[in-house]
């Protein structure tokens, strides 16, 4: 049990740079809504990441990281983080704790966008809670905590699967069980503020340095390689939806951005095992992939409205069997498809399967049960006044 | 000439703007503004919020006078819901219009 001061102080570092992503994502999806919705945007992003906060210190953290009970979720031994000190391998344990929680605190942030213009606070409040207890910390058990995942030897380095197949499936149940938007589909509901939006993706962006290389848990060469794999798959993403957008019409930057993240959502579970060139072919697919299933969504009329689902879900869909293809035992120890470890990329796929079927379907039967006794939606009139003012009392318009 | 100036449901533009188009009118100018009629807003949850501004656009459409009542019945029609905040039409006389680019003048 020794602390290592150069992996504590990244560690440190990275944590802080996770959190900034929650923010982030609030301010992502509060430029694309409409501007009656801006504040509401930003502040369902902060009340995720306090109600994640209270959640994991009393109960959340011992869920998915106490002693495993049948692979399926952690024990109760850490509740109110009893033993969780100072101490620990490499980095203290209770900074562990908390460079888990803030991924928690960010995935709820990301559900957003199944509800974004329409959701009741006080349901937020309630669903988030049982959502990242039922959904979230079971999956992070499963994948990091010793749970049946983690021991079938699947592979989710940043939490492809835990932070993105969970929020961007159960936005989409989410947004089947609250319903459409009143008057999507018959007018425009266009972005408000694209800078806005960037400046969340570029928030994003910096954050994920901290979530991809901090996976690594230590300040060393594995940590470089997540961070350079990182950047290099947002690049590649942020061009390759640009170029299939450019190609259909417009190159939008709300499409190079939404490609970016695309490309870092891909690359969240394989940043530990891939190398620099895969990177490349896993965010120029990604970039592709979710401008494709976001018109596949458009097409349909779904309102999922912010595309967590499309960009969150199929990306790490795509990103979870993309470490078992492209994963390379110089890296992280393991060989996938292209190394003849076929396997692996059975496990991936498994893995992905049941994450994103339990996610989905827990979240479908979780806002059934808000819905039924609080209500999810808000009413007509304070849906069409806007959030910021029906709810919270504020304005954005000055 | 009148100037027809339509404060209308920011949901609504897009119709208006079609319907306006489909009969030929072109021209206008679109502002987002916040106002209310004489219900003074609307009310939320039982009276407890009270919202007395709410956001709308201003439409400001000039046109020559035998137009004037086809256009506001268009902007009529295609802003219309029948709830109350619908909105308002004004037509004002103008004395004469100039196109910047040729000096071209209207009056009629």
């Amino acid at each position: 049990m020794v602390l290592d001061s150069g992996d504590t102080a990244f560690i440190l570092i990275c944590t802080a740079l996770v959190m900034l992503m929650t923010p982030g994502v609030g301010l992502f999806y509060g430029g694309l809504v409409r501007r009656k919705n801006f504040i509401s945007m930003l502040a369902l992003a902060f009340i995720a990441f306090s109600v994640v906060t209270l959640q994991w210190v009393t109960f959340g953290y011992s869920l998915a990281f106490g002693p495993d009970i049948a692979g399926l979720i952690g024990g109760l031994d850490y509740v109110g983080l009893a033993g969780v000190g100072m101490d620990g391998e490499g980095i203290p344990d209770l900074l562990f704790m908390v460079f888990q929680l803030v991924f928690a605190g960010l995935t709820l942030a990301i559900l957003t966008s199944g509800v974004a213009e329409r959701i009741k606070l006080s349901a937020f409040i309630v669903f988030g809670l049982l959502w990242t207890t039922l959904v979230y910390d079971p999956l992070a058990h499963w994948a990091w905590g010793g749970g049946w995942a983690a021991s079938l030897g699947a592979l989710d380095f940043a939490g492809g699967t835990v932070v993105h197949i969970s929020s961007g499936f159960g936005a989409l149940a989410l947004a089947l069980v609250i319903g459409k938007r009143a008057g999507f589909g018959q007018y425009s509901m266009e972005a408000h503020n694209i800078p806005m939006t960037l400046l969340g993706g570029a928030l994003l962006w910096f954050g994920w340095f901290g979530f991809n290389a901090g996976s690594a848990l230590a300040a060393d060469g594995l940590a470089a390689n997540a961070f350079v794999v990182t950047n290099i798959a947002a690049a590649t993403g942020a061009l390759a939806w640009l170029a299939a957008a450019w190609i259909k019409g417009t190159p939008a930057s709300i499409g190079m951005i939404s490609g970016a993240i695309a490309g870092l959502v891909a690359i969240t579970p394989a940043a530990g095992f891939v190398g620099p060139m895969a990177a490349i072919a896993i965010g120029a697919v990604a970039g592709i992939l979710c401008y494709g299933a976001l018109l596949f969504r458009t097409n349909r009329g779904l309102d999922e409205s912010l595309d967590a689902w499309a960009i969150h879900g199929v990306g790490g869909f795509w990103g979870a069997l993309a470490t078992g293809i492209f994963a390379a035992a110089a890296i992280g120890g393991v060989d996938g498809l292209i190394y003849g470890n076929v396997n692996q990329f059975l496990i991936q796929a498994l893995d992905a399967f049941v994450a994103m079927g339990y996610a989905f379907g827990m979240t479908y039967l979780l806002a059934k049960a808000v819905d039924k006794t609080i209500g999810l939606r808000v009413s007509e009139e304070e849906e069409y006044v806007g959030l910021d003012l029906a709810l919270h009392g504020e304005s954005a318009t000055t | 000439m009148k100037m027809i100036i339509a404060y209308i449901r920011p949901e609504r533009f897009d119709r208006v703007k079609e319907a306006l188009v489909e009969k030929g009118f072109f021209a206008l100018s679109v502002t987002e503004i916040r106002g209310r009629g004489a219900q003074k807003g609307i009310t939320l949850r039982g009276g407890k919020v009270s919202i007395d501004l709410l956001p709308k656009l201003k439409l400001e459409i000039g046109v020559e006078d035998t137009f004037a009542e086809s256009v506001v019945h268009i902007i009529r029609e295609a802003a219309w819901t029948g709830k109350v905040g619908d909105g308002r039409i004004f037509v004002l006389p103008v004395d004469f219009s100039v196109r910047v680019r040729d000096e071209h003048i209207t009056t009629t």
